[in-house]
């Protein structure tokens, strides 16, 4: 296997015994995203310069003889809604397309600390709405499986990366199944962690009670430890859990064998697609031999959580994104005469179609005379969607749902049908409703594309949920499945 | 309920954004669709439920009264798109 | 007069900055006056990705202010946001205080006519504030451009909104300066009109005397002085009677005080009526006040002006006018109880704080908190009435030079050769001297007309420059004349 095709962990073992040096992985991923991107289009920007300098202070230290840290030397790239100081953090948008942030997000700072290598930033549908990336500003990913289907969205570039080993990690970021949807789609692993288990400090908000950042990594013992690395309480962010924060890695290896698994009958009906059901139902197959006991519940408020998120969320985002007016940073229409008028033409100038949509929905949603019918009744399903799983997970250790209904769709299959695409993160927004954690991890192939199993666990149990994924995992040989790229 | 043409400009004035005609006539049906779907929430008796603002349950989240420096004037001012004297400069503003 | 007719209704809304070292939400400093965009940082200038935590001081000081306006202070509260848009406002919301306030139902009273008022307090929140816009050229109307400083962005604020109790601009303006005061006591703001850390919005509508039912209001802005308060609350109540009196109506509407003009003046805006959207702010989490954190708090409440008041009278005889003034300002109140401690005659003490301190503070337009004489110089002066050194008509003149130059009144007193004349044997010669130059007016007294004498004690006053010893004086001269 070549370098860049290796995970972390493995990656780690070949610079501690100095098989491999800092500087000659990092090169070896550059030099893959140079000949893939024209391809691929993961990255928006890429910080060569930067990786290799911090990949020599790395091998200063290995020269030292200093105890090499799990992620240092580790070659990875970021979302580009986390901010990093003094490198442009567009959130896929023309109304952030020149803006620099003075500061970095708090998991930027643990990455930074813990010696992995920043190769630069990944695209990303606009603000973080859409699930196929062809809502970026600046050009669509494309699934590295099938370049003309799509990654899934909104972390669609840092699937991608991963998937394309043009990376060996990526951080994305989950509101409504960001991070497992393209996970999934890329045939990669991907956690969104519980709610307020990372630090939301430098991500830039798209809806601030739904929000959570996460790994996308090639295994899932890799996910473990990028886990490690970024969770935790921070000052910075009121909504960050004060709990202490385990040691992910030492669930892996141990046996599910009595494990109670709930399957919801709701997430196989109507709308999942054949190929996908018959590879999930497989996977509980692969997971009752594994000694798991797993049986069919129900969350009954499921068909609700949809609705409930286009309400909330985009009630957030109408607020959050108040703040790109042009007067700060960013883009500014200059031909504006007074400021009402600059407002208006910078923002209808600056904002991609979707987010324009939701600013839409939310700002109504919110508005004097329809705040109770629309959005504090979104609130109060949500209720309803929490209470539905706290009674699940009174009985059972996770919950097993595919991650999507479909494999990844063909660009512009459904970009013209808001509806439509929404669907596409049926089983992943609940979880995010209830700020639950959950993985998505391949479990096989349909049409040739990667199928993704989502595995749910209780509220900080992200353990529960990486024990069971790696459990599977190493009972299965998905995970070693690589796109055939063709490098000429 | 049924949003119509007016009261999507209404809204976009709200939400300082602007549409031509052949857009406002686009996002009114896209925001009826929508709002369509959405209505499927009023299958549900929630008089009783109390609302979700926070999942977790935390409150009193506080920091001490410590003031300290961080931006100088020129990097404040690096992202501007329009500046003068050490602020921010925007057109006329009525 | 048609005037007596009506009766107006005023509330007042007041937003007081809170004397922190850092911002609500960051920990940028709050200190007034730092050159434009210098006290900012990413969560202040709203960079996207930044992230509010409140700072447990101003949680403290709501409160406190709470308490000192005897208020029930919630047990639950929670941060919403405002959301509108304007160059000075960062985040294109404000995080405020909607539906679920930390304080209500509270209340003060005031002085009005020799009686005592109550006047309701609605409801008090904590908020951040705006940035700083400034015009290029002379008004907002005219200005091609405008320019925006951030520095103020995010300074704690109270907003304190009282009941429609207020029926005068005389009340208003009672009502201001007792919340001023209690403001200041409690030492939460320090209530600077003119740094704006004590600004005052005025809810205003007039009504038939004797009607039920409250007239269509005005809001009233730009009132940046209690002088303004008082002008502007004239102007409008007069504005609208006139309204009412030629039959019209009275338009609800914000109206800014032209202090130039002496008028208000619409604020009509272009823009749709505003709806602030407010929704719970997800980035903050609830407040939960249990009663223990209360009382910790209601443990460092000072002594509240009514409290001071009371004891002044009681325990120095004050006149309830002296007690009344000496307490409407904090730092005057410590004044005279430090003045106290090195001159123990209370009522000495606060004649010259009523008519001395506070004509020079007026006439020098000084707060007494910057007062140039200390509490301690002035009872050194004190001491040197009562000993007889200076007479009180000299004394009043080594203040001034005092409050003036800064130097100690003995330091004057000796410069200036200022002793009082108390050596009987030189101003024997001098009263020797007076009577042999006035034979008139010393055969009128002699004749009986009494009154004669104070001609002699003046000349004698007039040889000595003053400082002859008004009393010594007049025994010798009747001892003489006798």
């Amino acid at each position: 296997m070549t370098v860049y095709s290796l995970t972390a962990h493995e990656l780690h073992e070949k610079l501690k015994s100095k098989e491999i040096s800092a500087r000659e992985l990092a090169r070896a991923v550059l030099d893959r995203i140079e000949q893939l991107e024209p391809k691929v289009k993961a990255y928006l920007t890429v910080t060569a310069e930067q990786a290799m300098e911090k990949a020599a202070e790395v091998d200063r230290r290995i020269a030292r003889g200093e105890e090499l840290r799990p992620l240092e030397g580790i070659p990875m790239a970021l979302k580009d809604n986390l901010c990093t100081e003094g490198i442009k953090t567009t959130c896929g948008s023309q109304i952030l397309h020149n803006f620099v942030p003075p500061y970095s997000a708090t998991v930027v700072e643990k990455l930074d600390r813990e010696g992995a290598i920043l190769l630069g930033k990944l695209n990303m549908d606009e603000f973080a709405m859409g699930s196929s990336n062809e809502n970026s500003s600046f050009y669509p990913t494309r699934n590295p499986w099938d370049l003309e289907r799509a990654p899934g969205g909104s972390s669609g570039g840092a699937a991608a990366a991963v998937a394309a080993d043009e990376a060996v990690f990526t951080l994305g970021s989950d509101t409504g199944g960001s991070i497992r949807q393209p996970a999934a789609f890329c045939g990669v692993v991907g956690l969104k962690p519980t709610y307020g288990r990372v630090s939301r400090y430098g991500l830039v908000a798209f809806a601030s009670s739904l929000d959570q950042i996460g790994p996308i990594t090639k295994d899932v013992k890799d996910c473990a430890l990028v886990l490690q690395a970024i969770a935790g309480h921070d000052d910075k962010d009121s909504t960050s859990a004060d709990v202490p924060v385990p040691d992910y890695t030492e669930v892996l290896g141990k046996d599910i064998k009595g494990m109670r698994i709930g399957i919801p009958k709701e997430y196989f009906a109507e709308g999942l697609d054949s190929g996908v059901k018959e590879k999930i139902e497989a996977a509980i197959k692969q997971l009752q031999e594994l000694g798991a006991v797993c049986e069919e519940t129900s969350l009954p408020h499921t068909e609700y959580a949809l609705p409930a998120y286009y309400l909330v969320a985009p009630a957030e985002a109408s607020s959050n994104l108040a703040r790109y007016d042009g007067v700060r940073y960013g883009f500014r229409d200059t031909e504006a005469q007074d400021v009402i008028s600059m407002f208006r033409s910078t923002r209808s100038k600056g904002f991609g179609p979707e987010v324009k949509r939701r600013i839409m929905i939310g700002t109504y949603a919110l508005s004097s005379g329809y705040y109770d019918a629309y959005y504090l009744k979104a609130l109060k399903v949500r209720t309803l969607i929490r209470r539905d799983f706290d009674r699940a997970f009174a009985k059972y250790d996770a919950i097993v749902t595919p991650t999507s209904p479909n494999v990844a769709f063909r660009i512009g299959e459904k970009i013209g049908d808001p509806l439509s695409m929404y669907l596409s993160d049926l089983y992943t927004i609940p979880v995010n409703m209830a700020g639950l954690p959950a993985i998505s991890l391949s479990c096989g192939f349909s049409e040739g594309m990667p199928v993704g199993l989502q595995i749910i666990g209780k509220p900080f149990d992200e353990s529960t949920v990486l024990q069971i994924a790696y459990q599977y995992e190493q009972s299965t040989l998905h995970h070693q499945a690589r796109p055939a790229l063709e490098v000429r | 309920m049924s949003i119509s043409k007016k009261d999507v400009e209404h809204v976009a004035l709200l939400a300082r954004l602007e549409f031509s005609e052949e857009e406002l006539e686009e996002y009114t049906k896209q925001l009826n669709d929508i709002l369509g779907y959405v209505d499927k929430l009023n299958e549900l008796d929630t008089a009783d439920v109390e609302p979700t603002s926070h999942v977790l349950p935390l409150n009193n989240v506080l920091r001490e009264d410590a003031s300290r420096d961080y931006l100088d004037n020129e990097t404040a001012l690096k992202n501007a798109p329009d500046k003068k004297d050490g602020m921010f400069r925007v057109p006329k503003i009525v | 007069m048609s005037a007596n007719k009506y009766e107006a209704v005023i509330g007042l809304e007041v937003h007081v900055e809170l004397k922190t070292n850092s911002k609500i939400f960051c920990a940028c400093s709050t200190e007034f006056g730092a050159a434009p965009n210098t006290q900012v940082c990413p969560v202040c200038l709203g960079l996207p990705g930044t992230l509010p935590v409140v700072n447990k001081r101003v949680v403290d000081f709501a409160i406190k202010a709470g308490l000192a306006l005897n208020c029930k202070i919630a047990e639950f509260s929670k941060f919403d946001r405002k959301n509108y848009y304007y160059p000075d406002l960062p985040k294109g919301y404000q995080i405020s205080q909607y539906d679920l306030p930390i304080c209500e139902h509270g209340y003060l009273d005031i002085e009005v006519d020799g009686e005592t008022k109550r006047i309701g307090i609605t409801r008090i929140h904590m908020e951040e504030d705006a940035g700083k816009l400034m015009h290029e050229g002379d008004a907002i109307a005219e200005a091609e451009s405008s320019l925006v400083d951030y520095n103020r962005t995010g300074v704690p604020l109270l907003e304190i909104v009282s009941e429609p109790d207020l029926r005068s601009p005389e009340e208003a303006v009672a009502y201001l300066e007792k919340l001023k005061a209690i403001l200041q006591y409690t030492e939460v703001s320090d209530c600077k009109m003119q740094e704006g850390s004590l600004r005052c919005d005025a809810n205003v509508s007039v009504r038939p005397v004797g009607a039920a039912e409250f007239g269509t209001k005005t809001e009233l802005k730009n009132m940046n002085s209690f002088k303004a308060l008082q002008k502007a609350l004239e102007y409008e109540i007069e504005r609208q009677i006139d309204i009412l009196e030629d039959g019209g109506e009275v338009v609800q509407e914000t109206r800014s005080w032209n202090e130039n003009k002496g008028i208000t003046v619409s604020l009509r805006s272009k823009e749709e009526a505003h709806d602030y959207r407010y929704f719970p702010d997800p980035d903050l989490v609830p407040l939960v006040i249990d009663r223990e954190w209360v009382e910790r708090i209601r443990e460092t409440l000072p002594e509240l002006p009514d409290e001071r008041k009371r004891r002044l009278i009681e325990e120095y005889g004050l006149p309830e006018y002296d007690a009344t003034v000496i307490t409407s300002s904090k730092d005057l109140a410590d004044y005279f109880d430090r003045c106290l401690q090195y001159f123990g005659d209370a009522k000495k003490v606060s004649n010259w704080i009523m008519a001395e301190l506070l004509r020079l503070l007026n006439a020098r337009d000084l707060e007494a908190a910057d007062c140039p004489v200390s509490p301690e110089q002035l009872a050194e002066l004190l001491q040197l009435i009562d000993k007889g050194t200076i007479s009180g008509k000299i004394a009043k003149q080594v203040f001034e030079e005092m409050f003036d130059t800064g130097k100690t009144a003995a330091a004057i007193v000796k410069e200036k050769g200022l002793e009082q004349i108390s050596d009987a044997g030189e101003l024997e010669r001098i009263v020797e001297q007076v009577i042999a130059n006035n034979p008139d007016p010393v055969a009128d007294y002699r004749n009986g007309k009494k009154q004669a004498i104070g001609f002699l004690v003046g000349q004698v006053m007039k040889a000595t420059r003053g400082k002859a010893n008004p009393q010594l004086v007049n025994e010798l001269l009747r001892k003489k004349l006798s």
